[in-house]
């Protein structure tokens, strides 16, 4: 198995355990791709957390808000009808369990790998493009009617950057993830 | 005797979660304190008697194995048993919070029967109304 079809199954198992184990539900796996890392048009809820080691990356998750309200309501056990920081930081949580759970995975394969904070963007009409020319692994899920899309990219150290650009119609900002 | 519980996670989600678990695991437990990383720890313990920490790892300002490493260095706390919550499962993090004196350790994602499986030693049940 080379180290993309290791992402794939363990994104894939990771995703699945946390949404069965912290909110009791059983979502659909959808297709896995690989994509370059190329700016990517946004809108919704998008959370980012960084990994650090002699291998390097990102790992994301993102929705839209009304998947992002009913995940905080399911997991929280509230309610949720509007993306505010309660929504933000049970996205960031989620990330931190799928991305968490494969970091220590894939420390069998690579070695100790650290996992930073991570940070959650909510809105319309925003790029990201992540700072280094790796490829990202993106596996498609489906909640009833609503997609959530993991993704993660990964590279040896020494290609590796670490910091994520992300700008908008208005303003630009870096986020070091 | 209830017992006073400190739930240390900078997700206030999961302080939410851990909450509403402690409630459910049947245990004596009287009041539950948080504090979103290991600084704010310090001093909610400093201020309140605390008889157990359940404690994230990866948590800005002050780590939850640095929190451990203060609590366990403190002739005053180094009594309270710590419990690890936290993403880290990898052998090294594992072994550096045994190795600083940690009561259990709990991955995330957790079920509510894997945190009182890890607390029914540490705290004592609920008296039967």
């Amino acid at each position: 198995m080379n180290l993309n079809e290791i992402i794939v199954k363990s994104l894939t198992q990771s995703t699945l355990q946390v949404f069965s184990t912290m909110l009791g539900v059983e979502i659909q796996c959808g297709e896995a791709s690989v994509k370059a890392g190329m700016p990517e048009a946004n809108e919704g809820v998008i959370s980012f957390i960084g990994l650090a080691g002699s291998w390097a990356g990102t790992g994301s998750v993102s929705c839209t808000p009304l998947l992002a309200c009913r995940i905080c309501a399911q997991m929280l056990m509230c309610e949720a009808n509007a993306v505010n920081e309660e929504v933000l930081d049970t996205v960031a949580e989620l990330t931190n369990m799928i991305i968490g759970s494969v970091k220590t995975e894939l420390e069998q394969h690579l070695g100790p790998l650290g996992l930073s904070i991570p940070t959650v963007v909510y809105g319309r009409n925003f790029k990201t493009k992540s700072a280094g020319n790796a490829e990202w692994i993106v596996m498609h899920f489906r909640w009833d009617d609503e997609a959530l899309i993991v993704k993660l990219c990964l590279e040896p150290k020494e290609q590796a950057a670490h910091v994520m650009f992300h700008t908008s119609s208005t303003d630009s900002c870096t986020l070091e993830v | 005797m209830e017992s006073n519980v400190l739930v240390v996670d900078d997700s206030a989600a999961i302080r939410k979660i851990l909450q509403r678990v402690l409630r459910q695991t049947g245990m004596a437990i009287h009041t539950i304190h948080e504090a979103g990383d290991g600084q704010e720890a310090m001093g909610v313990l400093g201020a309140q008697k605390v008889d157990l920490v359940l404690s994230d790892i990866n948590m800005p300002k002050m780590d939850g194995l640095q929190l451990l490493a203060s609590i366990k260095a403190s002739p005053e706390w180094r009594n309270i048993p710590v419990v690890m919550i936290t993403t880290e499962g990898g052998e090294t993090k594992v072994s550096e919070a045994v190795k600083l004196g940690a009561a259990g350790y709990v991955r995330k994602p957790f079920t509510a029967d894997q945190i009182k499986e890890k607390l029914a030693g540490i705290l004592e049940p609920a008296l039967p109304l």
